[in-house]
């Protein structure tokens, strides 16, 4: 049995418990132990980093300190956020003298960066999809619409992944899936992130462009692989529909949970209910279209 | 302009400062414009982001003074749109990141970022308490600060229901670790 490393982040405890359900489940059929970090900590987020650098590197530091010590190599960090602080504070340990000595004495702890931490579209890739793929039996005969959001794809020495301003590995999975990955421009575009409650009206206008888009385009669903872009374009539809002149209902789903229904896993099990926006109509959808095929 | 009398004089050029600290040259942006073009909130700034570049490599105080009280600054979402597409890697979030928490320092924050700073406060005051985000917490603190009773009332019942939020906090047993990590970080930030 293959084992890895696992930080769930704050989010993935709360409101993206979807999240974790449905990455567990893939991670049961595929075979693969996630091992949770010991009394992990929160990576400090956007408030960290905007108001004091050192506690920036150093909270998610802990975490990476952790790792080591439980002999973890890999980290899957399903938070596109969460990975991007982690990251950030593994690169800035190895590359700057600086952080080298002044981490261990605030963290208490030995650190040499050995523990990588991982995002959920390069687990799915180097560990679950070729053990899960000649299981995936329903085909999702539906159009989708995937979006990275920034967290994903950028920085350049964070991201993994290829072509950063028209990524594709989202799409490969879907197709995989059998379903139909739609080509549009917000992919890469910014949800509104940690502006979220203190400026909910920017954040309404930068989703009504993405969701805009990709319902202009036919999309079905939108997939994401991030916490905060989920909660941001499902649970403040409200506010973004105050920016449309007629009201959006695409659900937003996490890449996970659709792989999850590809392989026959009952919707409930992978949290389809906890979402803001109904996905009743999707999945509707896309029994009925099984059924057909 | 009434900014002048709270200028301080022979005060070093932010573009020095950046340049030490953070390791950032200013001088290389030649205005093109990609990071404004592709900022999400250009739209929403006094100034977008070149504008903030060219107003530092005046390195004027006045200019200088200008950036810190920007509103600019507190919009930036660290989307790194800007930087990924930029043709000189100006790594601007990176400068973004200074000039906010100099903003601070100096007390120049604009009147209208005191409720983002507020919701950071109440975000890290939360990590510090117990060592994981606390929504529940870190929303009646916010609201504590900003007296923002009503905001986002109606996503409490909903997020309840589906199991989203949790009532009491998860407190991590490393919790004293956390504290002491905080207070070695805001000790080192005031002696800077």
């Amino acid at each position: 049995m293959t084992k890895i490393g696992y930080f769930p982040g704050c989010s993935l405890n709360g409101t993206a418990k979807e999240y974790d359900l449905s990455l567990q489940a893939i991670a049961r059929i595929a075979d693969i132990e996630l091992v949770e970090l010991d009394d992990w900590n929160c990576c400090g987020a956007t408030a960290a980093h905007s108001l004091n650098s050192t506690l920036a590197v150093a909270l998610p530091a802990r975490n990476l300190a952790i790792a080591e010590k439980m002999g973890l190599d890999e980290i899957l960090v399903p938070c596109a956020a969460c990975f991007s602080r982690l990251a950030q504070a593994r690169y800035e340990i190895k590359s700057d003298e600086k952080y080298r000595t002044k981490i261990p004495q605030l963290i208490e702890m030995e650190i040499k960066g050995t523990a990588n931490p991982i995002t959920v579209l390069d687990f799915l890739n180097k560990y679950a999809l070729d053990k899960i793929k000649d299981k995936l039996y329903n085909k999702l005969n539906a159009k989708f619409a995937c979006y990275y959001g920034c967290l994903l794809t950028r920085p350049e020495h964070l991201s993994t992944i290829e072509r950063r301003e028209d990524p594709l590995v989202m799409e490969k999975i879907i197709y995989l899936s059998g379903g139909m990955p739609i080509d549009w421009a917000f992919k890469v575009e910014c949800c509104g992130a940690g502006l979220s409650v203190v400026r909910t009206d920017i954040v309404g206008k930068l989703c009504a462009k993405i969701l805009d888009d990709a319902q202009s385009r036919g999309a079905d669903a939108i997939i994401v692989a991030c916490p905060m872009c989920h909660s941001n374009l499902d649970m403040r539809r409200n506010e973004i529909n105050k920016n449309l002149s007629t009201d959006n209902e695409i659900p937003v789903v996490y890449i996970t949970q659709i792989i999850g229904l590809a392989l026959g896993i009952d919707p409930k099990k992978l949290g389809f209910d906890k979402h803001f926006v109904p996905t009743d109509k999707f999945l509707h959808k896309l029994q009925k279209q099984t059924v057909e095929v | 302009m009434e900014t002048k009398s709270k200028i301080e004089p022979l005060a070093q050029p932010l573009k020095e400062k950046i340049l030490n600290e953070i390791n950032e040259l200013v001088m290389k942006c030649y205005q093109c414009g990609k990071c404004a073009a592709g900022c999400p909130l250009s739209g929403e700034m006094d100034y977008t982001p070149n504008q903030i570049l060219r107003l530092l490599q005046i390195g004027d105080p006045l200019c200088d003074d200008e950036v810190l009280r920007s509103m600019g600054i507190w919009l930036c979402l660290t989307c790194d749109t800007c930087h990924s597409r930029c043709p000189q890697e100006v790594d601007f979030p990176h400068i973004m990141d200074f000039l906010r928490s100099e903003s601070i320092k100096r007390r120049k924050v604009h009147p209208k970022a005191k409720e983002i700073i507020a919701f950071h406060r109440s975000f890290l005051e939360s990590i510090e308490k117990t060592g994981r985000l606390h929504e529940v917490g870190l929303i009646a603190s916010y609201k504590l600060k900003t007296f923002n009773l009503l905001q986002d009332v109606d996503l409490a019942p909903k997020m309840f229901v589906k199991g989203k939020l949790e009532i009491f906090p998860h407190r991590i047993k490393g919790k004293e670790a956390i504290a002491r990590i905080f207070e070695k970080a805001m000790k080192e930030a005031e002696n800077d």
